[in-house]
């Protein structure tokens, strides 16, 4: 599904990642894991297509397609999806208007018409439950005044109406609490299917237990510098991140 | 034969008169020739077949004009308008200019797509020549027969002067007086048509005014002038305006409306102006410059809602004179400039009467090189115990070379006024942006989103078919804005 083969990105020509490979098929989870500034939001916004970052060297194929000159939407139609670590606000803008629009302009891409109004609802009504989201939520503004975990679900829920290929989930445990950290993990099971894969970027093992990976990377200074299974996360968890730079630097 | 002068002698001799003027072919024909001198308004009035005082009351405005000197305290800046270079007539229903829509500049026709106008109402909106369209002909006569039972009067304000001069004498004027402003004293001289619209006591409006013909406004001319008068305890809607792009060859344009809402009567008046804002270059273009008005009395309430888009340079400032107590103004206002585009408008709030409230929202978009100020004076008098106004004002701003300016002025001489006022500016953010397209929304339509958010509260003012339209035509008009 995702090949990424020596990826160097930078942002006003301060190099960032310097030197990616990783591969995710179908069907499976992938962790992220690393300390802070280590790239891992870089990869997840590079992969996205954000135009700030410039992609120097390397390529990123999407079902052997290299979407390196797409357009951030247009990867977006392929079936790509970032869950953001801090979503943004649009004021006035409803959760439910957003959500249509963007459907839509997925359809639209396919060259599909609108989805009729009721199936929109009945979509809706059936991801909000999923979530356990209030019908209330629906019609606020865009993660206008949301608190952290609210924002969160959002995000799973747009994931969820989106049916993406791919899913890039950016810190998503961060500013969740308990109950609302197992909601969102179980939404992103439910979802989970051997046509689709997904990476988890995280910090803490925690989001792991609930959302078990396939593979484990550890990325520090712009490059994956250890994978393993789940147990590695485990390994990271009981002894922090100062072991692998002692092994990089060794 | 007597020597007493009568009425017949006195049409005589203005006749000739006219004709030793070198006016009587002119009026025969469709349009003046340049140029504006007492003679050309009272041949305007004389070719509406207008009564005596109506000739009268546009000479005086005539004459306060000539000593007039026209503003400069907006905050906009273009060359000033050549007024003997314009012709102050042109009989409406001229013939059409194209004989099929094949002729008419397919980026005009585009538009009309986009905002998903019918075939019929692209003909007659461009100016193409049509069959008559059976269904729009049937809906306008039962529309006309429901506001006849009610006892509605809406017609054009020639024929209210034939019909019902009493009614135009007693209120025109007495909101805008003729020597109001500049550009009020020449429509005063000079308007030649617009709308004119009464409802008796206590009688509700069944629909709102004007939807069904909104074809029909689409040709309304360059000094147009509207009355309405809403008697005690009624309610009526009122839509001006077309969401269409009016591609009109006239430069000038400067309206008078006004608007009495006696005791207990509500006035809704609702605008789009899309009138051509020029290129993208800032040639061309239409000078909007406006006066309206709205006068409330004892437990009235006016609201103007409007969404600008269009023209070159706006000067508009829907008002409200909250006379009576308990009075109530709103103005919720969209202001949309891009490329050249300069804009100052906002309102003022005049509160006489006790205990009077007054509302302002204005969300002002600018985007290119344009330049968009909100103007706005909230003014409490000594009377005026308990008023109260609430003020937002809010700039989006696109790029980095548009500009937002807000001028709020506060006058009050009541201490138990109270006064808010909210003042945001922001832009929209390549966060947005970007989170937008991740989710497959391209940037055109992202824009058109975070804008029609920004915008809801005053698009939720609007008629609900009008907001839809509206919206389209916020899209439209920041098309391109974004590289």
């Amino acid at each position: 599904m995702l090949k990424i083969e020596n990826l160097h990105a930078s942002v006003e020509d301060k190099a960032i990642l310097r030197g990616i490979n990783l591969e995710v098929k179908a069907g499976e989870v992938h962790a992220i894991m690393g300390p802070n500034g280590s790239g891992k939001s870089t990869l997840a916004s590079v992969i996205a297509g954000k135009e700030e970052y410039e992609v120097t060297e390397g390529s990123i194929f999407l079902n052997d397609e290299d979407i390196d000159e797409l357009a951030a939407e247009e990867r977006a139609h392929k079936g790509i999806f970032l869950s953001f670590q801090y979503p943004i606000e649009i004021p006035g803008v409803s959760v439910t208007n957003f959500i249509k629009t963007a459907i839509n302009a997925n359809r639209k891409a396919k060259g599909l018409d609108d989805m009729p109004a009721k199936d929109m609802l009945k979509l809706i009504r059936e991801k909000s439950e999923l979530l356990e989201i209030d019908r209330k939520f629906l019609s606020r503004s865009l993660n206008e005044g949301f608190s952290g975990g609210e924002k969160k679900r959002n995000e799973i829920f747009q994931m969820a109406m989106l049916e993406p290929k791919l899913a890039i989930l950016d810190e998503t445990d961060s500013g969740l609490d308990i109950d609302a950290l197992r909601i969102v993990a179980n939404g992103v099971n439910k979802l989970k299917s051997k046509d689709n894969a997904v990476i988890v970027i995280t910090h803490y093992q925690r989001l792991l237990d609930y959302i078990v990976p396939d593979f484990v990377h550890v990325l520090y200074n712009g490059r994956i510098v250890k994978s393993g299974g789940k147990e590695l996360a485990h390994e990271l968890e009981e002894k922090g991140y100062d072991w692998i730079k002692e092994e990089v630097n060794a | 034969m007597s020597n007493k002068y009568t009425e017949d002698d006195l049409r005589e001799e203005l006749k000739t008169k006219e004709y030793e003027y070198g006016f009587y072919t002119d009026i025969a024909s469709d349009t003046f020739p340049i140029g504006l001198n007492e003679d050309i308004v009272r041949a305007i009035s004389l070719k509406k077949e207008e009564p005596e005082w109506m000739t009268e009351w546009r000479l005086e405005a005539f004459r306060a004009w000539e000593k007039m000197i026209e503003p400069e305290w907006a905050n906009v800046h273009y060359a000033k308008p050549d007024f003997q270079a314009i012709s102050y007539y042109s009989a409406p229903n001229s013939k059409p200019k194209y004989d099929s829509l094949d002729e008419v500049d397919p980026e005009l026709l585009a538009t009309f797509a986009k905002l998903g106008i019918s075939i019929d109402e692209q003909k007659k909106l461009s100016n193409v020549a049509m069959d008559v369209v059976v269904d729009s002909v049937s809906v306008a006569t039962t529309f006309k027969k429901t506001l006849g039972e009610k006892g509605i009067i809406f017609c054009s304000i020639s024929e209210a002067l034939r019909e019902h001069p009493e009614l135009v004498r007693k209120y025109i004027g007495t909101v805008v007086p003729q020597k109001d402003n500049f550009y009020a004293a020449l429509n005063s001289a000079v308007f030649s048509d617009g709308s004119f619209c009464y409802i008796p006591k206590g009688v509700r409006c069944p629909m709102e005014l004007s939807t069904y013909f909104r074809i029909n406004q689409a040709g309304t001319g360059q000094f147009e002038r509207t009355l309405v008068i809403a008697d005690e305890g009624s309610y009526v809607s009122y839509l001006e305006g077309c969401t269409a792009p009016s591609r009109d060859e006239n430069q000038l344009h400067a309206a008078v409306v006004e608007l009495i809402a006696m005791d207990d009567a509500e006035i809704k008046y609702s605008t789009v102006q899309n009138w051509y804002p020029g290129n993208a270059e800032g040639k061309g273009g239409v000078f909007n410059f406006v006066t309206k008005r709205g006068l409330c009395e004892k437990n009235a309430k006016i609201s103007w809602t409007q969404v600008e888009t269009g023209s070159a340079v706006t000067w508009k400032y829907p008002s409200c004179v909250l006379k009576g107590d308990n009075s109530v103004g709103e103005f919720y206002s969209i202001a949309v400039t891009n490329n050249y585009q300069q804009a100052d408008t906002g309102t003022k709030m005049i509160h006489l009467g006790k205990n009077t409230k007054s509302t302002i929202i204005s969300k002002g978009i600018s985007a290119g090189k344009s330049q968009n100020s909100y103007r706005g004076l909230v003014k409490i008098s000594p009377n005026a115990d308990n008023a109260r106004n609430f003020s937002q004002c809010d700039s989006l701003l696109m790029g980095n070379e548009c500009g937002a300016h807000t001028f709020p002025y506060i006058e009050v001489k009541n201490k138990t006024a109270k006064i808010e006022h909210e003042a945001t500016t922001s832009k929209i953010g390549e966060d947005q942006i970007f989170y937008c397209n991740q989710r497959g929304i391209d940037t055109e339509k992202a824009i058109a989103l975070i804008v029609n958010g920004f915008s809801k509260e005053v698009l939720n003012k609007l008629p609900m078919e009008f907001a839809v339209e509206a919206q389209k035509l916020l899209e439209i008009s920041l098309e391109g804005s974004v590289g």
